[in-house]
């Protein structure tokens, strides 16, 4: 089963390969990983999505637990949450009909356009991952020149939150 | 608290740091990124430096101290090679949870990165294998990193920290401060078990008709064997160990069924496949000691207690989890059922007692020493005798390793010192070195083979330097006994690679590093040679015993990978083959 584990660790530099490599290491899967720092300038949050049995996912719990530099963690896969994933995408648009078929596929899907150039668009579009998924597959394949997603975000309803 | 006003260079307070943490010996090698600490070492007289003779000595030294001790092992080498020759032993004191703080020399700051002369990444490299590691930029951290090196590597599961110095930081200086403690919001290791589970876990001892206990390293570590001791006998239940648990349990006791796993003893083994309440210690269900874990503990419900909750529940799935300290959980479980008005079901454990003597009477370890060749379990047995059952053993890995544990009774913890979980070949040696300089009293002996030896051999030097009286039992069959004894049984005894062309001469070996060295050939010669070897003028000096032993001789009984308890091949001994396999 699929399921989305958001991490404080210490923002200290090897935090990420320390997690990285336990993964490679025990041969866990990451589906999607993102890191950033948070409003603690000590603090980094990460949020992994990862898939595996109930008893994979339980070790995987625990060696992430086991971890120095991880604080804390939650599987937010155990109650309602949110996730949200940010998609930039460059499309050839050589046309006007093509501009006019990425305007509206940017409309219907509620993105933008956020820049323009004589054959080309970048659209950012943000949402759970299957909208995006969605958004490319109602796109020409020829057309995407590029494709950059920004991985998963994941956040609990609620007032459950996660915090030192 | 130091003195405030002191202001010290990184080198210098390394050096103030160890004092502090009371540690007597470092051991190491130095080289260039490394000098400036040496140098701090020859002006300071509070902790000696035992100098080694290759990087991976150093470390098993340290954790042979560490092991024989309960005190971290401190661990001084340069970078590049010397980190990577301590990899290793690093790796080997990780698997079986040993705390060391290992200090590695690193290139001056500007050069990191560099591809400088004597460069590597010592972080990532280590970083799977070290419970913890820092690289110190900031001299002014140094102090405080060493601190949470030696908290780390000592509480919890313990297990190796690596300290990372670039040079230039060994020289700048700062004020000395070294706390007294360290808080580390991300690290809280918990002790006390939870009162519920340990309820159910009263519930499952008193309603068990098969019990049994089973333990492992973790009750040595956590100095948990008296505690462990009083548990045991209070309920009268049989107790059974892994490799890396033995002596924290007397082995002379009657409750004690002897090793289990692959080279078990028949008893522990079939008491595994049969019990149906299993109480585990400490022990994290190896694939060594489990076998086939389809079929491990059939009709067992299992109580795990564990400091580390990652060990629960990782092979083989616990009824009854309890996180904490063993010595802790234990003292309160043995309160608990004195305390009860329930009591162990007298009846079942009676029956459960007869149906293991039926087992223990099969006496799988027996063997037949004739009157041509040297049995290896005869040279063991009489070391044991030789050395009254009080020396330190340390072995390496293989065969002999097995015979060791077979057939030397340890009955007290911290007496039996090996490589458990990475199985290191060479470990012994060294790591005997380090037991000797923590106990200079104590006989320290070290079984080992005629491959494992040669290893880490040149720490015969280093033995020499330091006046260290081993006594060496090498156990020389001429081949890989164990590598061989797997070909034999299946690879239809095409015996690849697992002999050596040649030998050194084992006795001109020792003797040109300033030994003794004893070659034994006949089985009426063993015991004058451990005599000669143990006691009046080879007393204070290192022996090498280079034991011929039957190169034709097997480990039994054994488990082999991916079979079950209740599938052991046993001894062709007669006496032991003529009784059916329940």
């Amino acid at each position: 089963m699929r399921h989305t584990i958001s991490i404080l660790v210490e923002n200290e530099a090897g935090a990420l390969s320390r997690i990285a490599g336990l993964f490679s290491a025990r041969g866990y899967n990451i589906e999607s990983l993102t890191v950033a720092p948070t409003e603690d300038a000590t603090i980094s949050r990460m949020t992994l999505v990862t898939r595996g049995s109930d008893a994979i996912i339980e070790q995987i719990i625990k060696q992430l637990n086991k971890l120095i530099d991880v604080i804390k963690l939650v599987d937010l896969t155990e109650g309602k949450h949110l996730e949200r994933e940010m998609l930039l995408i460059k499309l050839s648009t050589e046309t006007i009909e093509e501009s006019d078929e990425v305007q509206r596929l940017v409309d219907i899907f509620r993105g933008r356009v956020i820049d323009v150039c004589a054959t080309s668009y970048i659209v950012e579009l943000s949402g759970h991952g299957d909208k995006l998924d969605a958004f490319i597959a109602a796109i020409k394949h020829s057309k995407i020149l590029e494709t950059v997603r920004s991985g998963v975000s994941g956040i609990a309803r609620g007032n459950n939150s996660l915090h030192v | 608290m130091a003195n405030e006003t002191e202001i010290l260079t990184g080198a210098d307070i390394i050096l103030r740091c160890l004092a502090t943490e009371n540690v007597t010996h470092i051991f190491g090698y130095p080289g260039g990124a490394a000098l400036h600490i040496y140098d701090a070492i020859y002006r300071q007289d509070k902790v000696q430096h035992i100098s080694v003779r290759h990087e991976q000595g150093a470390a098993h030294a340290a954790d042979g101290y560490a092991r024989a001790t309960g005190k971290p092992g401190v661990v001084l080498v340069t970078s590049g090679p010397g980190v990577t020759n301590t990899v290793t032993g690093i790796a080997t004191a990780f698997m079986d949870s040993i705390p060391l703080v290992v200090f590695t020399a690193q290139v001056a700051s500007p050069l990191i990165g560099n591809d400088a002369f004597q460069e590597v990444d010592a972080v990532g490299i280590t970083r799977p294998c070290v419970k913890h590691n820092f690289l110190v930029k900031d001299v002014t951290k140094l102090a405080e990193t060493i601190k949470k090196a030696f908290f780390i590597a000592t509480t919890g599961r313990p297990g190796p920290v690596v300290i990372d110095i670039p040079k230039d930081v060994t020289a700048q200086k700062c004020e000395f401060i070294y706390p007294d403690s360290v808080d580390i919001r991300s690290y809280k290791p918990v002790f006390k078990g939870n009162k519920r589970q340990m309820q159910k876990a009263l519930e499952l001892i008193f309603a068990a008709q098969k019990p049994v206990i089973y333990t492992g390293g973790g009750v040595v570590l956590d100095n948990s064997s008296e505690q462990l001791i009083e548990f045991t006998q209070e309920l009268g239940f049989p107790i059974t160990q892994t490799l890396m648990g033995l002596g924290s349990y007397p082995a002379n006791d009657k409750q004690f069924l002897g090793m289990l796993g692959m080279h078990g003893t028949y008893e522990a083994n079939m008491a595994m496949h049969q019990c149906d309440v299993l109480i585990a210690i400490g022990a994290r269900f190896d694939d060594r000691v489990t076998g086939d874990l389809e079929r491990f503990c059939p009709y067992a419900k299992i109580i795990h207690i564990d400091i580390d909750p990652s060990s629960i529940s990782k092979t083989v799935t616990a009824d009854v989890p309890i996180v904490g300290s063993a010595g802790q959980i234990l003292q309160e479980m043995t309160q608990a059922i004195r305390e009860s008005s329930e009591k162990v079901n007298a009846h079942y454990l009676a029956n459960w007692w007869r149906t293991i003597e039926n087992w223990q009477e099969k006496n799988c370890l027996h063997y037949h020493q004739g009157e041509d060749k040297i049995k290896p379990q005869a040279v063991v047995e009489a070391l044991y005798q030789v050395t009254q059952g009080q020396a330190i053993v340390t072995s390496d890995v293989g065969q002999h390793q097995m015979w060791a544990v077979q057939y030397y009774k340890f009955n007290r913890p911290r007496q039996w010192i090996n490589s458990g979980g990475l199985g290191t070949m060479g470990f012994g040696l060294p790591a005997a070195i380090g037991a000797q300089l923590a106990f200079p009293q104590e006989t320290v002996a070290c079984i080992t083979g005629e491959s494992s030896i040669q290893m880490c051999s040149q720490e015969l030097a280093t033995c020499k330097q330091y006046h260290l009286p081993l006594k060496i039992i090498s156990l020389n069959n001429g081949y890989m006994g164990m590598v061989r004894q797997w070909q034999e049984f299946f690879y239809d005894k095409r015996y690849a690679c697992s002999y050596f062309e040649s030998l050194p001469d084992f006795v001109k070996l020792a003797e040109s590093y300033g030994h003794v060295g004893i070659c034994v050939e006949k089985p009426h010669d063993v015991m004058p040679a451990l005599e000669q070897a143990f006691y009046a003028e080879n007393k204070n000096r290192l022996v090498f015993l280079d034991f011929r032993v039957d190169p034709s001789e097997n480990v039994y009984p054994m488990v082999a990978a991916g079979k079950a308890h209740n599938e052991m091949i046993l001894s062709p001994m007669p006496a032991i083959r003529e009784m059916e396999l329940i």
